[in-house]
This record gives structure tokens, C-alpha cells and sequence, in this order.
């Protein structure tokens, strides 16, 4: 890590020898590519060699440009107090990532309704386009906020600077790489078909490379701290960072067909690598999805609410045992299938046992409100905020009953899974990285508030509508679907054929996509109110008599009650 | 140990932290995982199932490519309703040679885990062509292009090199006959005797109807119509599959 200044350069942002050692190992990853590139087996890893040589030869002149400005006296920042320039990109990074996230799932969900709209063309079919979507909502969305937020979260609860000089700033634009990669990819075809982890074998390395260098930029960051404690919300960021490291590697284990190969082999085979995936699909969700975000809630409500978290025994307990739980429960994605039914019943019975530390943490979350409930009517931001908890805390209700086998033999392969998933994803990753966003925003560019409150209020309303029809149709599609397949006519025949039951999708596919509208609409809403916040706008006629919330004073934290 | 173990010491070591968040996270993962490579019952002994030959391994990459999984299983439940529509549930055997598996989660469009057979290669040829000429009520994507894309199979053996490092029985005679086994199959009245012999139950014909070329379309229904086939299971009393 660049923390220790090359001698006679004391400069804040001038070449160190850590920075000499990235420029170094950029140049020959840039020569590597052009290798590859040369001799590539296929277009789409010509097309991926050369992007990571652009790619490696842009950071070196990044570096250099970094150099120049500094020793002219115009450097970022004075490489004291906080660091928070890479936290403002990651917040711009994760507007935009999540309009075209959602802008794509839009896409796709217009498909499903009007299936002219693929085109039949190679680049744009819903087959390359849903993981488009996936990736984009997960890791560019909620990677990014993810990223920014933590940055930013430890650095205030340790009253510390990030740890390293290049390395956080590698670890941001890194990330966007392998996103550009793997979104890229996708278009041309470039998928290993793991849900949630389709990106192929050379984009993997390179975002364990990114990834172990963002646990020790967040590790040297706790070490400096000047708290004795670490704060609650970087124990849910840490397991995160590091349960994604080891779920990451465990599940992308391949065996590339040739080095300059665009495509590889998963290593394990059927049954194995089935639950692998699902091992990792799941806790995808739990830790990438929830305890990422968890951190988020940790940090962000009682700060926006002013008043400390409600239980500190509690997120003991909910940190502990929802770590230790979520990991069991993969298998609740195979029932009735060809795994063994002792992995199943595993599966199944940690999924339901899961209920409870996810809704500790929901209490939490909600009761930190306690004396603040009035709260919910003057900023909308905490509305936002503490609707996203509501939502993390019906679906992971929704979850354990769906986890159910008698449950799950009607529900699994149908859109009630989609709806579930997007219960969480729209309504509490959604939502509290919204909320989070919202407040990051002024405090980072030091703005007295936002540009509007009342477009907050907008997009929060427009946003909830959307998710309202969203999951209602899926709810009734799913479960349609689930009993058409199973239905039986009077002389013991199934009752329909598969043809029948898409036919009786398509009211609710449109119904969906509408949803799917709304939300993006809010987030374009979104989008223009921080843009005008960091513009320095604020709108005149402000409707809401909302207290202007601080900007977060330097070393002010919340604490744990104890 | 000290005598009082508070958890406040975890909070002021960052390290302690981390290890053990990585001793609680690792648990669940390997008490699940690693006896399914132990228990021996976890696969079925099933007569049949072979390796991919290398138009079906062809095919099959290309319903990866186009992420035919994100819409269609290929795991029959072992639910009367599902035995019904899709024939006999899947077995773990049927996926052994499954680098990486294609069972899906999601039914937009039917399960194709016995799709081998179901329907003539010409109903495939126009439902990748235009789906809705053949179902009416199909969502379906076309695929109009895989017809005429030739098939890229310079590489074939590479592909068989690859899936024998992680255990698939192919052996240097797969590999060097990959592209002669591969143009076998997918050419009318070729010499398929090696092929065969490779690959029993291997279906060799001009699968696109366009004998002019080996196309993109040519391996992708290959691997269809014999997505299921391998196994008779006919040969065998349902209480063969009891463990």
C-alpha cells in the first residue's frame, strides 16, 4: 500500500515507491494483454486483451497526470484528513450504474411481455441481455454503493484516512473494469452460466485481484483507527468483503480451455458444481446483498436519524448468527432435485432457522428510530431509509416460507422467485443505498442539503408504486403458473400444456415492466436531484418545513449503546 | 482464554475479526459440499451415460453462449406432475460429464432435460428460426443466425483437453480424432464408426438441413436431441433408484 512517501518526493500525490510499483505492474499487465491479444483464440478475447491493455496503459497515465498536478501544486486533495474523493466517484459511479442497470431490466422485462423486442439479433436477446442485468443491478449498483459507502463509513467511525494512497483509487477504477468486462463479455457471448457469476476465468482473476486489495485497504484502514472500537457497520462490511473473497474463488474454480481462450470449464461436475453455485448464489444474496448492505443500515439511519442504534447486544447477536446461518442455506435452490435430500433438508431448516437474525436486524434497524418517528413525516430520506428495512424484513420473511419444500415445489421455477428477489433487491438494496446516496451526497460535496426534498418525496412514491406492481404481478404470476402446471383435469390428466400457461403470463409481463418503469423513472429523478445538488442548487420553492441535516462534523459518530 | 471472554475484545482486533468471521462463514459451506464428494450413493450407478461428443460439446457451449439457462432447466423434480409432463426426474449421473451444469432455475420456457427425441429437426430448425411459427404462445427470442454462422471448431480438441483436467474420462484418442468425430457427426453418410465407438448412441446426420456446411445450428440441435437419451430407462424397476 502507497502510505509511505518515496524520499524527496514529500508531496501528497506524487510517485511513491508503491506508486512505481502499481505504474510497474500496469505496464506488464499491459504488455500480458497485448500478448493475449495477439495470439487470442476467439474475437472476444481479442476484443477483452486489448480493452484491459487500454485499460492498464490509462492508469499509468493517470499516475502520471496525478504526479504533474501535484508537484504543480494542484493536487486532489492534500492527502490529510478524509479521503474523499474516491468515495464521490463511487456514489457518481453508482447513480449511473444503476440507471443502466435498471434501464436494462426494463429492457428484458419488455421482452418477456412483447418478444418482438429482441430483435433476433446475436447482441441483444434476452439470453445475453438478463445477466446484463443481473451484474449491472448487483455488482455495478450495489458494488459501487457498497464501495463508496464503506470508504466512506470507515474512515468516519475510525477517525482515520484510507489506508493507502493509489490503492483505494485501484481498487475504484479496477472495479469498473471488470464491470466493462463482464458487461462487454456478456453482449459478445462470453459467460461460465453461473448465475450471478457468469463473467468468464481472466475477469475472475482480475477482480480477486481488485477484491484482496480492497480488504487490505479496508483492514489498514481499522488499523489506524483511532477508535478502540470498530464500529458495528464495519463488521458487516469486513465479513462481507471477505465471505465474497472466499465464495468468489470457491465457486469460479474452471478450467480455461486454452490461455488465450475466452471460455473455460467449471471444475466440479453436476451435482457438485450445482451446489457450489447455489452455495455461492445464495450467500451472493446474503452476503453481498445483506450483510454488505446491513453495514450501510448500521451507518446511515441512526446518523440520519441522529439517535444511536437501539440494541447494541442485538447486532452482536444478529451479526454472529446471521453470518453463520445464511451459509447453510444454498441448497434451498435444488429441492426435489438430483441433490441428495439430506442437503436439501439442510438447506431448508437453516433457511427457516435464517428468519430470525434477519429480522433482529431488521429491529434493529427499525426501533433505532425510537424518538424519532416523527422523523418519517419531515425527511423523506429517513422514509426511504426505513422502508428499506420494512422491505429487507418482509422479504426475509418471504424467503424462509419459500425455503419450505411444500412450499417451494410450487413456487420454484416460476416468477414468484423473481418477485421475491426483487422484493429485496428493489425494495432494501434499492432503497437503502438510495437513502444513503442521499445523504452522502451533501455531505460530500459540503452542501448545506439537497437540491430538492420534495423529489425525493417523488421518487420515493413513484419508486414504491413500481415496486408495489412489480411484485404483485409476479406474486400472481408465479403462483399461476405453479398451479397450472400442476393442475389435473377430471380424467387425471395435467390439465394444461406449458404453451397454455406462457400464454397466461403475458397480462402480468406487462404489468411488471410498468413497475420496472416506475422505478427507473425515480431513479432518473434521483439522478437530476443530485446532479443539481452538487451543482450547488437548492430549490427555491422548498415545500417540506425539513430541517436542513448537518453535514456529518469530522470524528462524529455514532455509537453502540451500551 | 482470559477467565471472562467479553465480546469487546473481538471488537478492538481487527484481525481476530477476520479470522473469526472466516472460521463461522466456512462451516456451513464444507459441512455441505465436501461429503457430496465422499458419499458414494450421492451418484446413481446408471448404465449410459458417456462424455459429450464434440458436436454436442459444440452445441451445448453455444446454448451456454446464448444463455438458453437463464429460461430453461434441465432438472426434472421428482414430482408426479413434473415425471408427467417431462418424463422420468432426473438423475445426479445424468450430469456427471456436466462442466458446469445446466440444471436453471427459472421455467419461462420449458424443461429440455428430455427434450432429446421430443421433436423432428426440421420443428427445431424453424423454431430457432421464428418460434412463434411452431407455438404460437412461445416468448421466445429467435435465433435466426445460428443457421447461418459456420461453426467455429478449430479448437474442438482444446475443449476435450480442458474437460479431462477436471476429470471427464476423454483420453488422446478423443482428442485426436475431435475434429474428424466432429464433422462425422454433423455430415450425412460420413464414416461414423470411430464416432460410435467414442460416443455410443452418438446421432450422426446433417442436423440444419443445409448439408453445405457445418453450421452453428447443426451442433446446437445435436446437443438437444440428445439432451436425456442416454440412459434407458426402461432397463431398469423403479426401485433401483431407491438409496
Amino acid at each position: 500500500m502507497a502510505v509511505s512517501s518515496a524520499p524527496g518526493s514529500n508531496l501528497p500525490g506524487t510517485m511513491t515507491s508503491a506508486a512505481w510499483a502499481v505504474a510497474g505492474s500496469l505496464i506488464a499487465g499491459a504488455v500480458l494483454s497485448i500478448i493475449i491479444a495477439a495470439k487470442a483464440a476467439d474475437a472476444p478475447m481479442a476484443a477483452h486483451a486489448w480493452l484491459f491493455a487500454f485499460a492498464f496503459l490509462a492508469g499509468v497515465m493517470m499516475l502520471g497526470q496525478r504526479h504533474i498536478n501535484a508537484t504543480q501544486g494542484h493536487a486532489a486533495d492534500d492527502g490529510t484528513g478524509y479521503n474523499d474523493g474516491v468515495v464521490k466517484a463511487g456514489a457518481i459511479a453508482t447513480l449511473f450504474w444503476g440507471v443502466a442497470g435498471f434501464l436494462v431490466g426494463v429492457v428484458i422485462a419488455f421482452q418477456l411481455a412483447f418478444p418482438v423486442l429482441n430483435f433476433d439479433t446475436e447482441f441483444l436477446n434476452f439470453g445475453r441481455l438478463r445477466p446484463l442485468h443481473t451484474s449491472a443491478v448487483i455488482f455495478a449498483f450495489g458494488g459501487n454503493a457498497l464501495i463508496a459507502t464503506s470508504f466512506y463509513v470507515v474512515q468516519r467511525t475510525s477517525r482515520a484516512r484510507l489506508a493507502g494512497d493509489v490503492a483505494p483509487w485501484f481498487v475504484f477504477w479496477g472495479y469498473q473494469l471488470f464491470i466493462v468486462v463482464a458487461a462487454t463479455g456478456y453482449l459478445m457471448g462470453v459467460t461460465q452460466s453461473r448465475e450471478y457469476a457468469e463473467p468468464e476465468w481472466y475477469a475472475d482473476i482480475w477482480l480477486t485481484i481488485v477484491w484482496v486489495v480492497y480488504l487490505l485497504v479496508f483492514l489498514g484502514t481499522l488499523a489506524k483507527r483511532k477508535e478502540p472500537h470498530i464500529y458495528v457497520a464495519n463488521w458487516f462490511y469486513l465479513a462481507f468483503i471477505v465471505t465474497i473473497a472466499m465464495l468468489h474463488i470457491g465457486n469460479n474454480l474452471a478450467i480455461p480451455e486454452t490461455l488465450t481462450s475466452s471460455k473455460s470449464y467449471a471444475l466440479f461436475p453436476g451435482v457438485q458444481d450445482a451446489l457450489i453455485q447455489w452455495w455461492y448464489g445464495h450467500n451472493a444474496v446474503g452476503f453481498f446483498l445483506t450483510a454488505g448492505f446491513l453495514g450501510m443500515m448500521y451507518y446511515f439511519i441512526p446518523k440520519r436519524a441522529e439517535r444511536p442504534v437501539y440494541s447494541y447486544r442485538l447486532s452482536i447477536v444478529h451479526f454472529w448468527s446471521l453470518i453463520f446461518i445464511y451459509i447453510w442455506a444454498g441448497p434451498h435452490h435444488l429441492h426435489f432435485t438430483a441433490l441428495p435430500d439430506w442437503a436439501q433438508t439442510l438447506g431448508m431448516t437453516f433457511s427457516i432457522m435464517l428468519w430470525m437474525p434477519s429480522w433482529g436486524g431488521m429491529i434493529n434497524g427499525l426501533m433505532t428510530l425510537s424518538g424519532a418517528w416523527d422523523k418519517l413525516r419531515t425527511d423523506p430520506v429517513i422514509r426511504m431509509l426505513v422502508v428499506s428495512v420494512a422491505f429487507y424484513g418482509m422479504s426475509t420473511f418471504e424467503g424462509p416460507v419459500m425455503s419450505v419444500k411444500a412450499v417451494n415445489s410450487l413456487s420454484h421455477y416460476t416468477d414468484w422467485t423473481i418477485g421475491h428477489v426483487h422484493s429485496g433487491a428493489l425494495g432494501w438494496v434499492g432503497f437503502v443505498s438510495f437513502g444513503a446516496v442521499y445523504c452522502l451526497i451533501p455531505w460530500l460535496w459540503k452542501r448545506e442539503r439537497l437540491y430538492s426534498l420534495a423529489l425525493v418525496s417523488w421518487h420515493f412514491w413513484i419508486a414504491t408504486i413500481g415496486i408495489v406492481l412489480y411484485i404483485t404481478s409476479m406474486w400472481v404470476s408465479g403462483i399461476l403458473q405453479g398451479l397450472m402446471w400442476r393442475a389435473y383435469d377430471a380424467q387425471g390428466f395435467l390439465e394444461y400444456s406449458f404453451a397454455e400457461t406462457v400464454e397466461a403470463m403475458h397480462p402480468f409481463y406487462v404489468i411488471r415492466a410498468l413497475g420496472g418503469v416506475l422505478f427507473l423513472a425515480g431513479a432518473l429523478i434521483m439522478v437530476y436531484n443530485c446532479w443539481m445538488t452538487i451543482k450547488g442548487r437548492v430549490r427555491e420553492s422548498e415545500p417540506l418545513p425539513a430541517p436542513a441535516p448537518a453535514a456529518a462534523p469530522a470524528g462524529a459518530m455514532p455509537q453502540p449503546a451500551e | 482464554m482470559a477467565k471472562k471472554f467479553t465480546h469487546e475484545k473481538i471488537e478492538k482486533n481487527s484481525i481476530l475479526l477476520l479470522v473469526l468471521t472466516l472460521i463461522v462463514v466456512a462451516i456451513g459451506g464444507l459441512v455441505e459440499i465436501v461429503p457430496t464428494f465422499l458419499i458414494k450413493s450421492t451418484i446413481e450407478d446408471v448404465k449410459g451415460v458417456r462424455p459429450y461428443s464434440p458436436l454436442e460439446l459444440a452445441g451445448r457451449n453455444i446454448y451456454i453462449r446464448e444463455g438458453c439457462y437463464t429460461c430453461h432447466s434441465q432438472m426434472i423434480r421428482s414430482l408426479r406432475s413434473e415425471v408427467e409432463r417431462y418424463g422420468h426426474y432426473s438423475l445426479a449421473a445424468e450430469s456427471k460429464y456436466d462442466h458446469p451444469f445446466q440444471w436453471g432455475s427459472k421455467r419461462t420456457g420449458p424443461d429440455l432435460a428430455r427434450v432429446g427425441g421430443k421433436y423432428s429437426d426440421e420443428w427445431h430448425r424453424l423454431h430457432m428460426e421464428d418460434p412463434r411459427s411452431v407455438v404460437p404462445e412461445s416468448v421466445m427470442p429467435g435465433y435466426p443466425f445460428l443457421a447461418k454462422t459456420p461453426l467455429d471448431y478449430r479448437f474442438a480438441a482444446d475443449g476435450l483437453k480442458a474437460l479431462a483436467v477436471a476429470g471427464v474420462p476423454y483420453t488422446a484418442e478423443n482428442f485426436e480424432n475431435a475434429k474428424a468425430d466432429l464433422e462425422a457427426q454433423a455430415t450425412p453418410d460420413a464414416d461414423t464408426e470411430g464416432l460410435m465407438a467414442r460416443y455410443p448412441k452418438a446421432v450422426a446426420r446433417d442436423f440444419d438441413g443445409n448439408p453445405a456446411m457445418i453450421s452453428e445450428l447443426d451442433a446446437l440441435v445435436a446437443y438437444l436431441q440428445m439432451l436425456g437419451t442416454l440412459v434407458d430407462f426402461n432397463a431398469y424397476e423403479n426401485a433401483d433408484f431407491k438409496q
